[in-house]
């Protein structure tokens, strides 16, 4: 990995003496797209606001390239932000939005040898630089319009090219595509991971939303209640989540009460269950991940649980079905049709299976005895949704 | 699109019918008439004469408004920085004197800048008086405040002083907050946050603030009677004379009360079209 960056050391931030960020470290490199992932109230928009110089910690130190920057004003930060809702001036125009950065540069004179004294940047080298960006975000023919008549990802990528005009070596984004909607959102992500790559430098990206984090991060920084929760690769996040919070707010899980017998071997529901991890205590109680992917439906002859099948819902790709094992629901997505009441045997893959020490988060999560209820919810939602998407397509 | 509701606004177009555009209708009508009632541009070529009026009425309106505009904005800049409760108290201390008639709020600076009022007797006894005399080797007993078109002036920002904070301050008061962090992320010091985004965008309640002092200003005559004793004639005055007092001539106030009208109505486009210009260029 590239060199570091910035260094959160310690930090706090307590309002009202309510902690929003509790002992947060955290260390980011060049060049890194690096995703704060946690529900609302987890600290992580604190953190970047923090990292931009719009809050001061209560204690604790942001180092940027080994300075320590706390009372240094955002205006004198090599960092600009996206805004949530872009922030754009809405009385000037596209062209005079991107180029504001720029319009409030000085820098030494060259004509000056002793290169105290300093001057705008010309207009000429703006305009180069303002029609630049215009093209990084493929607005060229917009310069004159007002940010009230472009939709609103172009509104989007416009506060993108006046954050990135002042060519910063960090650039900070705050949940920058939640007003657009889904098939806009989708195809700014791809569009987003391009710019970082063609501009090359850290972007810092704030959200809750697990997909978008998982499609774009090199690096997730999963938070929640002001503290890190975990620090990985997406691939990380989702195989070896390290506690029940985790695994809940990456994608499903079923997170089950076992007992670790001896390395590679896991005791669930009284039986015996091969695994891949090891490193625990012989015996210690852990919580059992199962994502609802790497199971198996088998003859129940052949399984090595036996449930019932309590509820189906077709979901396109896969059958979502909600299955009861002694009381505990599990949620399966399955290629294969089964039954409502039916019963099942399931077979879990050694590798399907991942082991984590017990957190305070044991026994929050997990369960799908409430699903059908919720899920009900979600699915009008999710039907809504595509409806719309159709009418977008034709 | 017809609403069902705009039944409601019926009253209110009688209203306008009769109480607006039928008296401008007979403002018009009146003006281009002669005393015998002919049809007669005299109303319009004796106003020469009134030019002086005309000239200081817009003179002091003018200094009134810029008086009131650099009051008006610090304060409401300030007053929208603040927190709630503050602008709460500030906006009531503001609008307080409002609640009191103007006359009497009129009245009341008569007795204090008179030349034996409360401000010259309290000038007199803490010794500013004779300072001033000592320095400027004078022998004045009192400042002479009062029938002045300082004093005119005066009264024009005290009464009309709450009408350009209060569309100032609820610009700037609803201002994004995140555009100004988005300033100062770009780089914009304080005054550059100001100068670029702030100023521009408070702007509308800038020009609101100013029709709404200017248009009073300009023909106020309650003012100047009481503050300006008469001696300093604005249009207010004259119109007023024309209908009132012993210069009974209903033709000519109407004619110069429409030529006032619409000196302030070509202001207030000229004003607006400076304030949108850039916008309508954009929509063009």
């Amino acid at each position: 990995m590239s060199k570091e960056l910035i260094r959160l050391q310690d930090l706090c931030m307590a309002y009202d003496d309510e902690l929003v960020l509790d002992h947060l470290n955290l260390c980011i490199h060049d060049k890194e797209f690096l995703t704060l992932l946690g529900p609302s109230g987890c600290g992580k928009t604190t953190t970047l606001r923090m990292i931009g110089g719009f809050a001061t910690p209560t204690s604790g130190d942001v180092l940027f390239d080994g300075v320590r920057i706390n009372d240094v004003p955002p205006h004198q930060r090599q960092i600009n932000t996206v805004f949530q809702k872009y922030a754009l001036f809405p009385h000037l125009n596209v062209y005079e939005n991107i180029a504001f950065g720029l319009r409030m540069q000085r820098r030494p004179d060259p004509k000056d040898p002793t290169g105290k004294r300093k001057v705008k940047i010309p207009e000429e080298e703006i305009h180069d630089r303002v029609m630049e960006m215009l093209g990084v975000i493929s607005l060229k023919g917009f310069e004159h319009r007002k940010p009230d008549a472009l939709s609103g990802g172009q509104q989007q990528r416009v506060a993108i090219a006046r954050a990135l005009i002042n060519r910063p070596k960090v650039l900070l984004l705050d949940e920058p595509l939640g007003a657009l909607d889904l098939k806009l959102r989708k195809d700014m992500q791809i569009e987003l991971k391009r710019i970082q790559q063609q501009v090359g430098i850290t972007f810092i990206y704030v959200t809750h939303d697990q997909e978008e984090a998982l499609t774009m991060s090199d690096t997730i920084v999963v938070m929640d209640k002001g503290t890190v929760q975990q620090i990985g690769t997406p691939e990380d996040i989702y195989n070896e989540p390290k506690n029940a919070f985790v695994a809940d707010f990456i994608g499903e899980s079923n997170i089950i009460d076992g007992v670790m017998v001896r390395d590679n071997l896991v005791k669930m529901y009284g039986k015996e269950f091969p695994c891949l991890d090891g490193g625990f205590t012989e015996n210690e109680p852990v919580d059992v991940v199962i994502r609802p992917e790497d199971i198996d439906i088998v003859p129940v002859e052949q399984g090595q649980l036996v449930g019932t099948v309590t509820n189906v819902t077709f979901k396109g790709l896969q059958y979502d079905i909600i299955v009861d094992f002694k009381g505990f629901k599990w949620l399966i997505q399955t290629t294969d049709h089964s039954p409502g009441g039916a019963k099942i045997g399931i077979k879990i893959d050694p590798d399907g299976i991942h082991i984590m020490k017990k957190s305070a988060y044991s026994g929050m999560f997990g369960d799908y005895s409430s699903f059908s209820e919720e899920y009900d919810e979600l699915d009008d939602a999710s039907i809504e949704l595509d409806e719309e998407e159709s009418g977008d397509e034709e | 699109m017809k609403n069902k509701l705009s039944f409601f606004a019926f009253p209110y177009v009688v209203w306008m019918a009769l109480f607006v555009v039928a008296p401008i209708l007979m403002v018009v009508v009146y003006a281009f008439s002669s005393a015998d009632g002919g049809f007669t541009f005299e109303n319009f070529t004796r106003m020469g004469t009134y030019a002086v009026v005309f000239g200081r009425s817009f003179k002091l309106a003018t200094i009134a408004t810029v008086i009131c505009v650099a009051i008006g904005y610090p304060v409401s800049y300030m007053m929208a920085k603040e927190g709630l409760r503050f602008q709460r108290v500030a906006m009531v201390l503001i609008m307080l004197p409002m609640w009191m008639n103007f006359l009497l709020r009129t009245y009341s600076w008569m007795t204090l800048l008179e030349n034996n009022g409360l401000l010259n007797q309290l000038f007199q006894k803490i010794g500013i008086i004779a300072l001033y005399n000592s320095i400027f080797g004078t022998n004045l007993q009192f400042f002479r405040m009062i029938n002045t078109q300082g004093a005119v002036v005066l009264g024009m920002v005290y009464n009309y002083l709450p009408f350009m904070i209060l569309p100032i301050y609820s610009v700037i008061v609803k201002l994004d907050h995140s555009l100004l962090e988005a300033a100062r992320d770009l780089g914009a010091n304080s005054f550059h946050v100001f100068q670029r985004v702030i100023l521009p965008l408070s702007l509308p309640g800038v020009l609101s603030g100013i029709t709404m002092v200017f248009v009073p200003s300009v023909s106020t005559f309650a003012i100047s009677t009481m503050l300006g004793g008469g001696t300093e004639l604005l249009l207010g005055d004259l119109i007023e004379r024309q209908f009132l007092g012993g210069a009974y001539n209903p033709q000519l106030g109407a004619a110069i009360s429409l030529v006032m009208m619409i000196i302030v109505v070509i202001c207030m486009v000229v004003m607006n079209r400076f304030g949108e210009g850039e916008e309508q260029a954009v929509m063009l």
